[in-house]
């Protein structure tokens, strides 16, 4: 009888056996890829808003305090994006004539609020408290990034999970000390470790990794 | 095997066979149940009733592997998806005092039939989104009923009435003020002479001054009220017995005994949450305290107070009286007594009663049902005035109401004049008075006579089909008004949001009529108070009113009004059937027909939802040969409904109980043409029950949704109680009662708590089985409806069931309610089966459900010995309605298709409570987190803290002897424990 199959079946069928492992895993790590890519998670991408508001002016170059606009980041957990008010405090003096503000103007003269689009979107399933962060020690620029180089505001990290529990199951990394949460200039010093290991104690941080931390 | 079959199978035969045999105190939840009929057993075996979807086609292997291979390749796809967009829009100019992110709370009031509940009223950004109970409001003191925990919904309703309507075209208000204006020129020159107003019962102060008002300039107009659901003979009583109309209130903590005839002073009744509250202190027992008060109830069907009995006797209503004269007449209070040669109770009960009250003169009170005839409460009130009662448990004062009215009288008179052809221009100020008046005045036929009609209500329903015009009436969450509480405390009621829709206030509608028209309701009740709270700064004494919720000093003071003779004929007892009328403990008497919260909530003893019933006594249905869902024909004065029976083991024989407010046709979506309507049985003698009926069964079958074998634990010990007496003798003896594996025996290694230990302990011995606590829950989690259908299939979503157990003789059994939520166990079966780690145990020993983990495969629940996990087969929550989305809790996740879901021990709460002591440096403390069953409990039985805290009161209950855990015997080690039941029966009534 002769046989069914050429002897080059034998080649094929162990390459395909083993191939198939490699391309299974192949295939889970591009997904992973795309998933933490920014295409998915939108980190480092400026977000068009209805006004191009620059936190780089504002805040680094005339340094307004990011309390200033964001008045509720220490008492709930939103940080509060500034009623049109906030803006006309200074911009009924300022660049009056500006182009770039007529929809401030506009808002403030019809009583319709702005429309800004959120760059710092959790999912709905996930419950973010600005106000113990903040007390707990940990800066704006930790999560936000290097805000006062920001022209245009994008999103810094990824925001996923696995992006928060970094710092959760490693609060020393990123604490600082609560005079400098606002500080967008602030470097740990040398004795960094001393530093935040005396912080972490001081301030009673724990890691708080259970899911109902953020998930209820 | 559906419910209905089981149902059908299970033969009264059966039965009779079961109860032949003697049982210790085996504890039951329905018939079907006690006779553990093998279909009974296949369908608590089969948690999960029904497969979401039918599979119609065969499954062969290759279509599976096709399927199974396109739902993984777009499950992995799934992650790829981009979050949209989504705005923030900030204020223009932000306003004062709110934070957002951070609820504010405003005292405000509910009303229910005139009486006033305070609230505290969440608000989330501008958005009402739960009520609580008002701790510094008589009425509340801190508790709410049900219908308060609802009413939010109704502010949501989609289904609210949303504009002006002229004969059912859109109007506008600038048309209807035109039609008041031609109307009263007309009427101006005959002083109104065709003009009535119809209201439900109002203890209002501005909108009673408001009415005096219009009266005064139009002497021959009149203002008429009516609901149902009144307090007629509760005034008549009042007026036999004093000669005028007096409010009772009745201070359980004095009493030691306490005495219910055929009433439900826990629920329903003005001031129920107070009598709860005073009766569970007196229900608290310690090892320092082992004392208890002790409760006879004398009533046709059982209700909660009659649960919570400690010597029930089942009579029917109409025999009540000839109790209450037997009573009266052995404690000297009135010389005759009933023709009755034994007396109705039998003398050995009697007896007993009669000692155990004269022993404790003073110290007793009796308390008759609202529903009963005037004649029992004249017996009551002499009855208390022999036994020393008033002024130390009974206490009496002027009415609460601001024009006393005996509300059956007033329609009648009305529909007289309407008949007469009297009336021109009739405005009905809420109410549904064309579904739910005496059905032998034909109120609907002589309103057509009315040439001008307008309704003011929050929904169109029957009445608002049949007058002219139909204005949308605000929430109270919407308007100002105010209100009086059963002790005659005026609450302010305040407003957390502009109206919804374009809805008036009763105020406004009486503005408009007194030519104010324009003018707020606001400026209305404020001008009353300026003109009342004449001492000091008004303005002080206003905000002092508007944030405690109650205007001090406005409670009225005690009256002594002197009690008249009156002889009452001796009285028989009643013979043949009778019909009970009994306002529905859920949908009240229709008001709440659209509510789907309490149309789903499980009613207290009959656990039915979605409809109301003929309740029958088992005995009488075996006599009569008729079965659960079987319809029957209930004649009266030539008048048929159609009703489908429910037996409940504790009803009087051959009572027939029907609940009112059923068989909507004009509401809703939620409400419309559920259960059956009663009302076209109930007539202008005012009588809340009937006798002279006639009864014929038919072959037809209503499908009923009763949740009382849902859950079920498939009897094992659940609930443990005994007497006072054995208890203090041997405090120990629950623990006897079950034995608990060692710790030490789990596989799993144990878990160590260094920080906080949530644990929870439930009393049983408090607990009424009220059903706040669902509703709460049900709010504070955003938990949704299901609907009838899938709540005959087991799927309800409460995370806390109330569980109905029944002990001992069918006929008159003992009662003990159970609420189970998740147990939160140390060693849960449900965390080690789940695939996907979506339910997890946390460093506090939270039980938690990660609900965006959750893939659904229902594991958790199969193998959760409570059953109190909840599973998401459709997608129950509401993403659609706008409104509906208003009502959320933010801080709660709305649930999607396919998740399973439970008691979180509201974790939200936690979580609040953690970051404030966080921020404020400090450990949490004791009482810093209430769950919102606990807040809400009117017997304070729920009780949750720390439990690594001695000194937290969690931890001092569950150091109790009375405390055990629910099925420990499994080896779950419970967080959430019970104290025992205890009875305090009578030892003149103990059957050896």
């Amino acid at each position: 009888m002769s046989q069914l199959f050429h002897p080059s079946s034998n080649a094929i069928a162990k390459v395909s056996i083993f191939g198939s492992v490699f391309f299974v895993g192949f295939a889970a790590w591009v997904l992973l890829a795309i998933e933490r890519s920014s295409y998915v998670t939108q980190a480092q991408v400026v977000v068009e808003q209805p006004v191009p508001f620059s936190h780089r002016h504002h805040v680094a170059q005339l340094g307004i305090d990011c309390r200033y606009c964001h008045t509720s980041v220490e008492e709930s957990s939103f940080a509060g994006i500034p009623a049109t008010k906030t803006c006309m405090t200074c911009h009924s003096q300022i660049h009056t004539t500006a182009d770039i503000l007529e929809p401030v103007r506009e808002s403030w003269q019809t009583g319709k609020s702005l429309e800004w689009v959120r760059v710092h979107d959790l999912p709905d399933f996930v419950y973010f408290n600005h106000s113990i962060h903040v007390k707990k020690g940990i800066g704006c620029e930790s999560c936000h990034g290097p805000v006062g180089e920001m022209a245009l505001t994008w999103r810094e990290h990824s925001l996923n999970m696995e992006w928060c529990l970094e710092c959760h199951r490693a609060p020393e990394k990123f604490v600082r000390p609560r005079e400098f949460v606002f500080d967008l200039n602030w470097k740990a010093g040398k004795d960094k470790k001393t530093l935040s290991d005396s912080l972490v104690q001081a301030y009673h941080i724990e890691s708080l990794t259970n899911c109902s931390i953020c998930h209820r | 095997m559906k419910e209905k079959d089981i149902e059908k199978n299970t033969t009264l035969t059966e039965l009779s066979d079961k109860f032949g045999q003697k049982y210790g105190k085996d504890y039951w939840r329905s018939l079907e149940a006690l006779s553990q009929t093998e279909e009974f057993q296949q369908a608590v075996q089969n948690e999960f009733k029904e497969s979401p979807v039918e599979w119609e086609n065969s499954l062969n292997r290759r279509h599976f592997l096709q399927i199974m291979g396109a739902s993984l390749a777009l499950a992995g796809l799934n992650a790829c998806t981009k979050q949209p967009a989504e705005k923030i829009i900030p204020h223009v100019i932000a306003p004062e005092k709110i934070t957002l992110g951070k609820p504010l709370f405003f005292a405000t009031s509910f009303v229910l039939s005139g009486y006033a509940c305070g609230v505290l009223a969440e608000s989330h950004e501008g958005r009402p989104t739960k009520i609580e109970g008002n701790p510094e409001h008589p009425a509340s003191l801190g508790a709410t009923d049900i219908f308060a925990q609802a009413s939010i919904l109704n502010l949501y309703d989609p289904d609210r009435s949303q504009v002006i309507k002229n004969i059912g075209q859109f109007s506008s208000w600038e048309a209807f003020l035109n039609l008041l204006r031609t109307q009263l020129e007309a009427q101006s020159g005959k002083n109104g002479a065709g003009i009535r107003i119809l209201t439900e019962t109002v203890t209002s102060p501005t909108l009673a001054a408001q009415l005096k008002t219009f009266l005064k300039k139009y002497p021959s107009a009149k203002w008429h009220q009516y609901e149902p659901v009144n307090r007629d003979n509760v005034k008549l009583g009042s007026q036999l017995a004093f000669g005028q109309y007096v409010e009772t209130q009745y201070h359980l903590e004095n009493a030691d005994v306490a005495l219910s005839l055929d009433g439900d002073f826990f629920s329903g009744m003005p001031g129920s949450l107070v009598h709860a509250r005073k009766f569970g202190e007196r229900r608290k027992v310690d090892g320092h305290h082992a004392q208890m008060n002790r409760l006879y109830a004398v009533e046709s069907s059982l209700t909660l107070t009659g649960a919570m009995a400690d010597h029930r006797l089942a009579m029917k209503a109409g025999d009540v009286l000839t109790f209450a004269q037997d009573l009266a007449y052995q404690l000297n209070a009135t010389k005759e007594k009933s023709q009755h040669n034994k007396g109705v109770a039998g003398k050995k009960w009697m007896d007993a009663l009669v000692r155990d009250l004269k022993s404790n003169s003073g110290k007793c009170v009796v308390i008759p049902g609202e529903f009963q005839a005037p004649e029992v409460h004249y017996l009551a009130h002499a009855i208390n005035k022999a036994l020393g009662n008033i002024g130390k448990t009974v206490r009496y004062t002027k009415s609460v109401e601001a024009s006393p009215t005996v509300q059956n009288n007033s329609i009648r008179e009305l529909t007289d004049d309407m008949k007469n052809g009297l009336v021109e221009f009739l405005v009905i100020l809420g109410g549904n008075p064309l579904f739910n008046a005496p059905a032998d005045l034909n109120f609907g036929e002589k309103l057509k006579t009315v040439k001008t009609r307008v309704h003011v209500s929050p929904e169109e329903n029957e009445t608002s089909e049949w007058c002219h015009w139909q204005i949308p009436q605000s929430h109270y969450l919407e308007s100002w008004s105010d209100a009086r509480a059963f002790d005659g405390a005026a609450s302010i009621i305040q407003p957390l949001i502009a109206p919804l829709y374009a809805s008036k206030s009763f105020h406004e509608i009486m503005a408009a009529l007194n030519d104010q028209a324009g003018k707020s309701d606001y400026e209305i009740v404020r001008e009353y108070w300026l003109s009342q709270l004449k001492k000091g700064d008004f303005e002080r004494s206003w905000q002092i009113a508007l944030h405690d919720g109650v205007v001090a000093g406005t409670a009225f003071p005690g009256i002594s009004p002197t009690l008249r003779a009156f002889n009452l004929a001796p009285q028989e007892a009643e013979k043949g059937l009778e019909v009970v009328f009994r306002p529905d403990p859920n949908i009240w008497d229709g008001r709440f027909a659209n509510n789907g919260w309490l149309q789903e909530l499980p009613k207290p003893i009959s656990k039915l939802t979605w409809d109301n019933a003929a309740i029958i006594s088992p005995a009488s249905a075996r006599v009569h040969g008729l079965e659960n869902g079987q319809s029957i024909e209930i004649k009266r004065n030539n008048t048929s409904i159609k009703a489908p029976v429910w037996i409940v083991p504790g009803q009087a024989n051959e009572t027939i109980t029907l609940y009112l407010g059923y068989g909507r046709i004009k509401t809703g979506k939620v409400g419309a043409n559920a259960g059956v309507n009663i009302f076209p049985l109930k007539t202008s003698d005012g009588k809340w029950s009937a006798s002279g009926i006639s009864v014929k069964a038919t072959k037809e079958q209503v499908e009923l949704a009763s949740t009382q074998d849902h859950g079920s634990m498939e009897g094992r010990h659940l609930v443990r109680e005994s007497s006072l007496a054995d208890y203090v003798a041997h405090p120990e003896l629950f623990h006897e009662m079950g034995h608990e594996p060692d710790p030490e025996m789990s596989l799993y290694p144990p878990y160590k708590y260094d920080g906080y230990a949530w644990g929870m302990v439930v009393d049983l011995n408090a607990c009424t089985g009220c059903n706040a606590c669902t509703v709460a829950c049900q709010s504070e989690n955003n938990i949704p409806i299901v609907g009838k259908e899938e709540t005959l299939k087991g799927r309800e979503m409460h995370w806390i069931r109330v569980d109905r157990y029944y002990t001992g003789d069918e006929n008159n059994p003992e009662v003990a309610h159970q609420p189970v939520m998740c147990m939160h166990c140390e060693d849960a079966p449900c965390e080690v089966v789940c695939p996907v780690a979506a339910t997890t145990h946390s460093d506090e020993g939270l039980n938690e459900m990660t609900y965006n983990r959750c893939v659904g495969t229902r594991y958790c629940s199969n193998n959760c010995p409570y059953k109190v996990r909840r599973f998401n087969f459709f997608k129950y929550a509401d993403y659609i309605t706008e409104s509906a989305k208003l009502m959320h809790n933010p801080d709660v996740t709305v649930r999607f298709r396919g998740v399973m879901e439970k008691c979180t021990y509201c974790v939200q709460r936690i979580s609040s409570a953690r970051i404030k002591a966080k921020k404020e440096d400090r450990s949490i403390q004791d009482g810093d987190i209430v769950t919102a069953c606990q807040q809400v409990c009117p017997t304070d039985a729920i009780i949750f803290g720390d439990i690594n805290d001695e000194n937290s009161r969690v931890a001092k209950a569950k150091a109790e002897h009375r405390d055990y855990g629910l099925l420990a015997e499994l080896g779950t080690r419970p967080r959430t424990s019970y104290l025992a039941k205890l009875r305090n029966p009578n030892p003149e009534l103990i059957e050896s």
